[in-house]
């Protein structure tokens, strides 16, 4: 566990594309009912986005929140494990696409889903250290699931960024405390080359995400005099319906620490950007003074979990930008045609 | 050929800013030795504004090679809120949306690919505004 000094978020953004398939009509397909489906519908990256394009547009939003000019930016870490380029950096796009500065550090992550929030780590290690003024931690992936596997339900595309910088009044939270763990397990994977996943089914659930999220929230909270019942709201990696809920009955949580947090049933999951967009809508609801735990889950495996309190700047910054909101209910639903062509399913060369 | 051009102008393609002309405003998206409207050798950058109106639209369903891939596209003149016209792709747009005077926003996104091991060129392309409260 360890705990963090005078460091805050200070703008944060998250973006959904504007396209959506049911899970009805991938089911169809592959002729599952709709009981069998483990989410409704799941938000898919145009024709031309990709994680990059998604990135910026949430890097663009937690900068109009912060309100502080992008040349102040010292540092960019992008996690995501759909980079379009297997080499050359996400984050150089970033930073000119935003107006960053060049004596910048700009480096990608990769850790399957949890890859953002290690972004978190690195950036507030720089920040309290005095290394840089602010510093862009951002989630962002085009999921891809091979047609007709169980991942195809709901492997979506999204993106998240924090601006983190020196606790301030006029912050949107200060980040208190964090905790990783990490273990070997064999739950989800891709080979260089490969262009979807591979999963060994028996591992996905306790194993890999149960027993790694559980495990990284258990120190966090014994670590520091956190208990359950201070926290607010609890927001958690959602690679479909079930599996928060169920870390949710296992925690004895009431429902409504944790539904503000839940996404996947309406916008899939987002891989790197999934718990992070469970934290953005918290924020975009939250009040000043909720306590909110954080706790995300990557294949491999791991989890990192953060303590974050929601600041009085929360009121007037988060309504600088749109909120998730505006992009969630902007939606337009795609065939499974469609859907082929715009995830690259279907080649025209 | 192609990565020098993208590289060259990837100022303007990303937060569009380029070079306005001192005497008679005139807008280039790179910088020119003299301004093709009068002749000035003066010029200052600038960061136009992100948001405008869509004056007029056409839909790209024959494309150009290099563009075959993303056919159909939607291609619109826009005003920009400091009144630079300009062209460039729509995208995200239903068709209810279409229509001139629609408030448009530049978002970055994907332009051309040099085929699937060649440079991806990203640039603005304009999206129906997303409203938010003040």
């Amino acid at each position: 566990m360890v705990k963090l000094n005078g460091v805050a978020i200070q703008g944060y953004g998250g973006y959904v594309p504007r396209y959506r398939i049911k899970a009805e009509e991938i089911g169809r397909l592959w002729g599952r009912e709709k009981q069998e489906l483990p989410i409704e519908e799941k938000a898919i990256a145009g024709l031309d986005e990709d994680s990059v394009t998604m990135a910026v547009e949430a890097a663009r939003i937690a900068i109009r929140r912060a309100g502080i000019d992008p040349k102040r930016i010292g540092a960019i870490h992008v996690g995501s494990e759909s980079k379009p380029y297997a080499v050359k950096p996400t984050g150089t796009i970033v930073a000119e696409a935003i107006g960053a500065g060049q004596n910048i550090l700009a480096a990608d992550l990769e850790f399957a889903c949890k890859a953002g929030t290690e972004a978190i780590q690195l950036i507030t290690g720089l920040v309290e250290s005095g290394r840089i003024e602010y510093g862009l931690a951002i989630g962002a992936d085009t999921a891809q699931g091979r047609p007709g596997d169980a991942l195809e339900y709901t492997a979506a595309s999204g993106a998240a960024a924090l601006l983190i910088g020196r606790l301030t009044d006029d912050a949107v939270a200060s980040i208190e405390a964090w905790n990783s763990y990490v273990t070997d397990t064999p739950d989800f994977w891709r080979r260089e080359g490969e262009n979807y996943p591979s999963h060994a089914a028996r591992f996905t659930g306790q194993p890999a995400y149960f027993k790694h999220i559980l495990g990284s929230i258990n120190e966090l909270l014994n670590g520091d005099g956190y208990s359950i019942k201070d926290i607010d709201h609890f927001v958690f990696h959602q690679p479909n319906v079930k599996f928060p809920l169920a870390v949710a009955k296992a925690l004895r949580l009431e429902r409504e620490k944790v539904s503000a947090g839940l996404i996947s049933g309406f916008l899939g999951n987002p891989y790197s950007a999934t718990s992070l967009l469970g934290l953005v809508k918290v924020l975009d609801e939250a009040r000043p003074g909720d306590l909110i735990l954080l706790a995300s889950f990557g294949s491999g495996a791991g989890s990192d979990a953060y303590i974050l309190r929601v600041l009085d700047g929360i009121v007037e910054k988060r309504e600088r930008a749109p909120k998730l909101k505006d992009f969630i209910e902007r939606k337009i639903y795609i065939d499974y045609a469609s859907y082929a062509r715009f995830r690259g399913k279907l080649r025209l060369r | 050929m192609r990565v020098s051009r993208h590289w060259r102008n990837k100022l303007f393609r990303y937060r569009l800013v380029g070079w306005r002309c001192v005497s008679c405003g005139a807008f280039h998206y790179s910088k020119p030795l003299v301004c093709k409207r009068c002749g000035s050798r003066e010029f200052r950058e600038v960061e136009l504004p992100k948001t405008g109106k869509l004056l007029a639209y056409t839909m790209v369903k024959i494309a150009p090679k290099d563009f075959k891939d993303k056919a159909p596209y939607l291609v619109g003149l826009v005003e920009l809120d400091d009144g630079t016209k300009i062209l460039g792709q729509l995208t995200d747009f239903t068709k209810e949306e279409l229509k001139e005077g629609a408030r448009v926003e530049a978002v970055l996104r994907k332009i051309r690919e040099d085929g699937e091991n060649g440079i991806i060129e990203y640039g603005f392309k304009f999206r129906p505004e997303i409203h938010h409260p003040p």
